[in-house]
């Protein structure tokens, strides 16, 4: 029944309503001896509301500087990008971002660092305590308020990350790679949790990866990149139901999905067998 | 705290070297007196050194005090304008070439003989270090930091409060640790050129008048205080930045990771 009406909040979710417009995107880039770079070149993409769309790509193919530039903090050079239907100028409101690294503040204690976005914006803090408490709860790091950022684990720094991101409740969430630093048993159980919070809240989220199997795994749509320049090469639907489990990774749905992106690095001389 | 213990192993034994030597070669007084006759130079007018220690140790806080507040402010300048980056953090960097401790005639020259005149050179000497470290915790701050209060649209006040300048203190302490000590070189310097009281003041009379033990007297409070003052900068910064990584677990005014 659950499934269901996923189902259906996700197709309503795609059709018409969408939460990020990108059209005709250009980024240069001056490098340090003056050449000029094209970091991203023609980028078109719509994500719908609530969608779940990964960007994979190598090394240098622009996907967080695609990030960014939806983000509001780094400047275009052609194109458009529209989120909510105004364009992007500044950072938009209703968005949040998880970067790779955990980037805590030293001096801040776990609920303090989830709270800096409200303190920044001058909210009550009664409630957003109260928030940041249960997010904290939701994953998986009850009793952990006032614990120091240097006394965690990676993977629990990271989930205060989230938190940080998720407290003033984003209607968009961008995460940059957030899973790369940790080790696999860790981003394994992060995914899990990711999907979870997803399923229950249903934000937009671009996510950005290097891992075939964490996008296939987390995403409704795969979109995959090039680099020299940065461009999109291909966007697959991937057909999984949900809630996924990790065993949906030995199904052949998920089987055909990773190949056919491994495929399109192979195309790119990635990947290559040496024999 | 083993590493009290350790500073006053080191200390005792250098005390006991130093008497043990004056006995052994047995130098007169007037090349170099015993740890014993300097003590009991100080205990014959404790009250006459104190009146003086609190002199310089007034002039070198105040100086410090002022070179803290300057410097800070300065430096949030040097950091936010480049106007001021170009003309006054230039200016402070080429100024800092030149011995302070030559001004100090000048001071004195400009401010009369009294304390401000020693507060100023104090100060003077003091500030580059302040400044210099404080620019550079200022502008240190982790790039994906600041991309982060981008994000989150944050005002330039707020990062500049809640960001850069907490992840400016250690660095910030750095400075104050080599301001400290400079303050009180300066308020000596300026005591030197032109002064009736405090320890340089000792110093110099009791050097015109061959009284060497009061010198050394005078020498060993000035390495005491000094001592002192560094440690109260590394209580301050223990109890302000006890999440640096220097702070965790270790002791004060020690240089060690944890």
């Amino acid at each position: 029944m659950v499934q269901a009406e996923i189902t259906a909040r996700s197709i309503s979710g795609t059709a018409g309503l969408a939460h990020v417009g990108i059209s005709a995107l250009d980024k240069d880039y001056r490098s340090p001896k003056g050449v000029v770079v094209n970091a991203l070149r023609q980028i078109d993409l719509t994500i719908g509301r609530g969608e779940f769309v990964s960007v994979v790509g190598p090394s240098g193919c622009g996907k967080s500087t695609l990030l960014k530039c939806i983000a509001g903090i780094a400047d275009v050079t052609g194109g458009r990008i529209d989120v909510d239907g105004k364009p992007v100028v500044e950072p938009p409101e209703g968005m949040a971002i998880v970067f790779q690294r955990d980037i805590l503040l030293d001096w801040r204690n776990v609920i303090d660092n989830i709270m800096l976005p409200i303190e920044f914006h001058r909210l009550p803090r009664g409630p957003a305590l109260a928030r940041a408490r249960d997010l904290l709860a939701l994953i998986g790091l009850a009793g952990y308020e006032s614990r120091q950022p240097w006394e965690l684990s990676g993977g629990q720094r990271q989930r205060v990350a989230i938190c940080r991101a998720l407290i003033q409740d984003p209607a968009l969430l961008l995460m940059d790679e957030p899973f790369g630093a940790l080790d696999a048993l860790t981003r394994d159980e992060l995914n899990l949790e990711l999907q979870r919070l997803w399923l229950q809240t249903r934000k937009t989220v671009l996510f950005i990866t290097h891992s075939i199997s964490e996008a296939v795994f987390l995403s409704d749509r795969v979109v995959v990149m090039a680099a020299n320049p940065g461009r999109i090469v291909e966007t697959i639907a991937i057909d999984l139901p949900r809630p996924r489990t990790l065993d949906a990774r030995e199904t052949p749905v998920f089987g055909r999905s990773t190949s056919r992106i491994r495929r399109l690095f192979e195309g790119m001389g990635f990947l290559k067998d040496s024999r | 705290m083993s590493h009290t213990r350790t500073v006053v192993l080191v200390l005792v034994g250098f005390f006991v070297f130093w008497e043990v030597a004056v006995w052994a070669t047995s130098a007169p007084s007037f090349i170099l007196p015993a740890p014993s006759a300097v003590a009991l130079e100080i205990a014959s007018d404790p009250v006459w050194y104190a009146r003086h220690a609190a002199y310089t140790v007034g002039a070198c806080l105040l100086g410090f005090f002022f070179a803290l507040v300057l410097g800070v402010l300065a430096a949030i300048g040097i950091v936010y304008s480049r106007v001021l980056e170009s003309t006054l953090y230039t200016l402070l960097v080429s100024l800092n070439s030149i011995p302070k401790i030559a001004l100090a005639p000048l001071f004195i020259i400009w401010m009369g003989t009294n304390l401000s005149s020693k507060v100023a050179i104090s100060m003077l000497i003091a500030l580059f270090s302040i400044v210099i470290d404080t620019v550079l915790g200022l502008r240190s701050v982790d790039p994906d930091v600041l991309d982060m209060t981008k994000s989150m649209r944050a005002r330039p006040l707020q990062v500049l409060w809640k960001i850069r300048f907490p992840s400016a203190l250690p660095a910030m302490f750095a400075g104050m640790k080599v301001a400290i000590s400079l303050a009180l070189v300066g308020a000596i310097a300026g005591e030197f050129v032109a002064s009736q009281v405090g320890l340089g003041y000792v110093i110099l009379t009791a050097q015109g008048m061959f009284q060497i033990p009061r010198v050394f007297a005078a020498i060993v409070l000035l390495g005491i205080l000094g001592t002192i003052l560094f440690y109260l900068v590394g209580i301050a910064e223990r109890i302000l930045v006890p999440w640096h990584v220097s702070q965790r677990g270790g002791n004060v005014g020690a240089v060690h990771g944890a």
